[in-house]
């Protein structure tokens, strides 16, 4: 049993996604059998940050041609190393820059990722979710080959021994040609000029597609205001353009850790729940008993909004008096 | 440009989907499908394309002879033409399995662009668009939110699109055609079929290719074994009652009990 992890940096450090992800793949293999991959045209000090746990040892996979990242570099890269390594797994977190290279490099040894993955229990079989999160579906790994897996942020929490004596580093350079980059990626740039912050409110009013038509908005606009929280919404919302991008909550929103976020709608997408579900308190108002926010819900109330949140507004005015 | 468009039927967002007697999939008797809405916003971006540098639009759908009908639907928006791969065993394939069928019904149409929504509604695996591209050897972008055709010399065009990272981030990332690009939802605005554009979709060609002689591989990598229920991460008190006295209710709750008011 040999595990790759491949861990990504942030602002500097290994995000916290890749310690889970690593965190996960103690469910497949000991420590001393995972093996930690840094990859990019400087990794010497990811590589010392992940020396520091007690892996089997840590890759460097370095190369000046995978910087910035691509997935043509990425794949090319990691599909040499995953030859020389002959791993059983290879193992991610699942964010937007795995989602863009990983199905692809599973692709190139015959096999499919299985992706999102919330829960692995022995087998191994592998938990990740369906129908916008209504169901889950357990899968298993059926190729000859790596079986590769990424997993959801805050599935798992990241907790790794330390390294009692110095991780082996090895560096892997991978033969890239600059031919076979075929994209070309411009720097990242902020959307829009930030004036709301969701991050530090602490009452947040959110809006999904329960509300059926701009027009309705001001009903939930009038629950904000009553309780003197934020108005924000599900993507679907901000897609249509009825309120201001800034103002989504989810995995391309902000992420939001109120004390009260009452969800108005909402059926709660595995996207908007990552936004949100560390706030302290969640409310949830929806037609359908099923719908999966309420499977993060404190509070629950089933039934039509537009009855629900008028009755609420006045109620909560008058608790305010 | 020729550009093709890959849409996927999905169970209608607000359908009642129930687990099946096999466990392993769900109902789907009595259930109501639509077009899988990051696909449609990917017909879009297309038909937009087409409006501004002219070509043709071809959609692409795998699935049983449901799926005829989000084809028609796609047909009768603008797309000028179909491709059906028949399948019925959707389900029992992975991404690569589907993947697969795709590539091969796409390579001899050799498209200047494949458009895809980045993931489907009731899978969520988010990965054709990426192994289509793998499969074809074709350059690939993903969770795109606009397309702009930056140079065009001969067949070969440069594209620029916008790229949504996380947490409000984006990038341009600048690709040559032929490429694949994988559509996130929201980058424009949806049209509706117009009447005439139902009319005329009944007559548009609809080219119908059965999976079996696509000579590729069913067997998958992947395994999905069983489908269950979630389990709840917390216990959610329901309040019940009317409106009012739900709403009574809950402000009492969290006045007194979690404190957050």
């Amino acid at each position: 049993m040999r595990v790759l992890v491949i861990l990504e940096e942030r602002g500097g450090h290994i995000s916290r996604t890749s310690w889970e992800a690593a965190t996960a793949a103690l469910r497949l293999a000991p420590m001393q059998e995972i093996t930690a991959v840094v990859i990019g045209a400087q990794t010497e000090l990811p590589a010392a940050e992940a020396a520091a746990k007690a892996f089997g040892k840590v890759i460097r996979v370095e190369h000046p041609l995978l910087a910035p990242y691509t997935s043509d570099g990425y794949c090319a890269a990691l599909h040499q190393l995953i030859q020389q390594e002959g791993p059983t797994q290879v193992v991610f977190p699942h964010t937007y820059q795995v989602r863009d290279y990983a199905p692809a490099l599973a692709c190139r040894s015959g096999q499919a990722l299985i992706g999102d993955v919330i829960e692995i229990a022995d087998g191994p079989v592998f938990t990740r979710q369906l129908m916008q999160g209504r169901l889950n579906g357990s899968y298993r790994h059926a190729g000859n080959g790596p079986c590769f897996v990424s997993v959801q942020a805050g599935a798992f929490r990241a907790e790794l021994p330390d390294a009692a004596a110095a991780t082996p580093i090895e560096t892997f350079t991978p033969a890239i040609d600059a031919a076979q980059i075929r994209t070309r990626p411009g720097e990242p740039f902020r959307g829009s000029a930030q004036t709301v912050d969701l991050g530090s409110a602490q009452w947040i009013v959110s809006v999904g597609r329960g509300i059926r038509e701009a027009e309705n908005l001001p009903l939930v606009q009038e629950l904000a205001t009553a309780l003197g929280a934020e108005l924000a919404a599900s993507r679907p919302i901000c897609d249509n353009g009825w309120l201001p991008m800034e103002r989504q909550v989810g995995s391309s929103g902000q992420s939001v850790a109120p004390r009260l976020y009452l969800a108005v709608g909402i059926s709660g997408a595995i996207q908007h729940l990552v936004g949100m579900k560390g706030s302290q308190c969640i409310v949830a108002i929806n037609k359908d008993p099923d719908a999966p926010i309420f499977e993060v819900a404190d509070y629950g109330i089933v039934g039509d909004l537009f009855e629900v949140v008028p009755a609420l507004t006045e109620a909560v005015k008058a608790a305010k008096q | 440009m020729k550009i093709i468009v890959a849409i996927k039927q999905v169970p209608e967002r607000d359908a009642q989907v129930h687990i099946d007697s096999s466990g392993q999939w769900i109902e789907e008797a009595n259930l109501q499908y639509a077009m899988n809405e990051p696909d449609a916003y990917a017909l879009e971006e297309a038909l937009q394309l087409k409006e501004k540098a002219g070509g043709e639009v071809i959609v692409i759908s795998t699935g049983p002879e449901r799926v005829s009908q989000t084809i028609r639907e796609a047909l009768a928006k603008g797309a000028d033409r179909a491709i059906h791969v028949v399948c019925d065993d959707l389900a029992a394939r992975d991404a690569l399995g589907v993947a697969r069928l795709l590539a091969a019904a796409i390579q001899p149409e050799s498209p200047d662009l494949l458009l895809t929504g980045l993931q489907s509604e009731d899978l969520g695996l988010g990965q054709t668009g990426v192994i289509v591209a793998e499969l074809l050897g074709l350059p690939h972008a993903s969770l795109i939110l606009q397309v702009e055709i930056i140079a065009k010399e001969g067949s070969k065009a440069q594209i620029k699109a916008r790229r949504e990272l996380e947490e409000g981030w984006f990038q341009s990332i600048e690709l040559p055609s032929p490429a694949v690009l994988t559509i996130q939802s929201g980058g424009n605005k949806l049209r509706y079929a117009t009447l005439m554009g139902i009319k005329r979709a009944k007559t548009k060609e609809v080219r119908t290719v059965h999976a079996a002689d696509l000579g590729v591989s069913a067997a998958p990598a992947v395994a999905l074994e069983a489908i269950t229920l979630p389990k709840k991460q917390k216990s959610t008190q329901i309040l019940n009652g009317s409106a009012e006295e739900a709403a009574a209710a809950l402000v009492e709750k969290l006045k007194f009990e979690a404190r957050v008011l």
